[in-house]
């Protein structure tokens, strides 16, 4: 049985410069209520890992314009232009990964592996520093795994054993994020009866999950 | 005269394939899904985790769920299905993706991209575009001729290439070109552009062949919903 905790809660837990995986895509399948934490207990120093920086005021993006933000590991952030503005004042330090290989790292870092060879990168800035590998006479990037200390998720509904369903495009990075963290809280809309989640349906198993954050009251 | 957008956007349209997967970048690419020719059916992507997105929902049918690549409203076609972003990024790179259109910075002599950055000026980040470029089987760089009198077409880029592979074909509001190993080939003029004024506007050799056709063209839709994927 989980215990569900406030979203404060769930904030107090996350220490100042911890490194933090955030489901979404331009906000779509971020936790709002812990970011709304985050912001408020005025955390510092913190290293976050997502698809983007969505726009200022929503999302992670509040995070950037509380100045809650050391450093970034991202695909884009086109969007934000206060991620920009920060990253060029030497503010914040942002680290740009293709996305499929964010994805892919990610995933890697979640399952056990040394890392993953993939062909995109191969040519470009991307390539810098890794090392190259033949594979059947075609080249590929040696990319790392990676994880966090803390995985912040969206979910759609959970049960009381922190079984998880997400919904369309809001599931994204979430479910690879779940196997990738020291840590990992959830924030569903719904939190429903054990057994009200069929087993095919449960996109990630209750055992990853250690925190639910409670809908508020 | 067409618009330029509207143009590139209904030539390029004659590229798409019955029941093929299909990912529009963001922008004038975007258009390409209006003019989808009849008869074809084409699943579209969109790398955010769904494929078969429709049209924007009606006012206030909004799912704060389900939204495009640009962070936009969207609906779900009957059939769509959604995923998270490894499984997303599989149909990219796995070989699944028939065709990507991407907009474009520059494309060079060898036929490579660039469109992700303007050193000094302009750092979004690649979004997937470096994996869309390597993984697709097809990839089209739908973009202007031409961008504040300079050519967007060059013998060596000068921008950090998308990726080292080189694109299949460029279709520009006055031209449609294939990079080949040659070099890049002039396929087709648009209408009333003269092959000396596309060499003109073209910052790399073109190989020009003796016989230039008129691009063809999708027929416009009036009236027809746009599929707006973002």
């Amino acid at each position: 049985m989980h215990l569900a905790i406030s979203a404060v809660d769930a904030a107090r837990l996350i220490p100042d410069g911890a490194s933090l995986m955030f489901g979404g895509f331009m906000g779509v399948g971020t936790p709002e209520r812990v970011v709304d934490a985050l912001v408020a207990r005025k955390a510092r120093g913190l290293t976050i890992i997502g698809n983007d920086t969505a726009r200022s005021g929503i999302g992670v993006g509040k995070l950037i314009d509380a100045g809650c933000v050391a450093r970034v590991m991202a695909s884009h952030i086109g969007t934000n232009p206060v991620t920009q503005a920060k990253m060029i004042a030497g503010e914040i330090a942002v680290e740009l990964i293709p996305q499929g290989t964010l994805a892919e790292r990610i995933r890697a870092g979640g399952s056990g592996l040394g890392g993953i060879l993939t062909p995109t990168g191969i040519g470009t800035v991307v390539q810098d520093g890794k090392r190259v590998i033949e594979v059947n006479g075609r080249r590929f990037l040696l990319e790392l795994p990676l994880r966090a200390d803390f995985a912040l998720l969206h979910a759609h509904e959970a049960d009381y054993e922190g079984n998880l369903t997400y919904r369309l495009t809001a599931t994204n990075f979430n479910p690879l994020m779940a196997l990738a963290a020291d840590c990992v809280i959830a924030e569903p809309n719904e939190i429903v009866p054990t057994g009200a989640i069929p087993p095919d349906a449960v996109r990630t198993p209750g055992i990853l999950v250690n925190h639910l954050v409670e809908r508020p009251q | 005269m067409m618009d330029p957008k509207e143009l590139i956007a209904r030539r390029v349209a004659l590229e798409l394939r019955d029941r093929t997967l299909v990912n529009l970048g963001i922008g004038l690419p975007t258009l390409v899904a209006r003019y989808v020719p009849p008869g074809i059916s084409v699943a579209f992507q969109s790398e955010n985790g769904i494929i078969g997105l429709g049209a924007p929902p009606p006012h206030g049918m909004e799912d704060p769920n389900l939204t495009d690549a640009g962070g936009g409203f969207i609906s779900a076609l009957p059939g769509a299905a959604s995923f998270d972003s490894a499984t997303s990024f599989a149909l990219i790179r796995g070989g699944h993706l028939a065709m990507t259109v991407l907009g474009g910075l520059q494309v060079d002599a060898a036929g490579r991209l660039a469109n992700w950055m303007v050193p000094g000026k302009l750092v979004p980040g690649m979004g997937g575009a470096m994996d869309l470029v390597t993984g697709a089987r097809r990839v089209i760089v739908a973009m202007q001729h031409v961008a504040r009198g300079e050519p967007k077409i060059v013998r060596e880029l000068t921008l950090p290439p998308t990726a080292a592979r080189p694109v299949s074909l460029v279709v520009t509001e006055m031209a449609v070109i294939e990079p080949t190993g040659r070099g890049l080939l002039l396929r087709e003029r648009a209408p009333g552009v003269s092959v000396e004024a596309i060499v003109a506007a073209t910052g790399a050799d073109l190989l020009v062949p003796e016989e230039v056709p008129e691009m063809p063209v999708a027929p416009a839709r009036p009236g027809a919903e746009p599929a707006d994927p973002g």
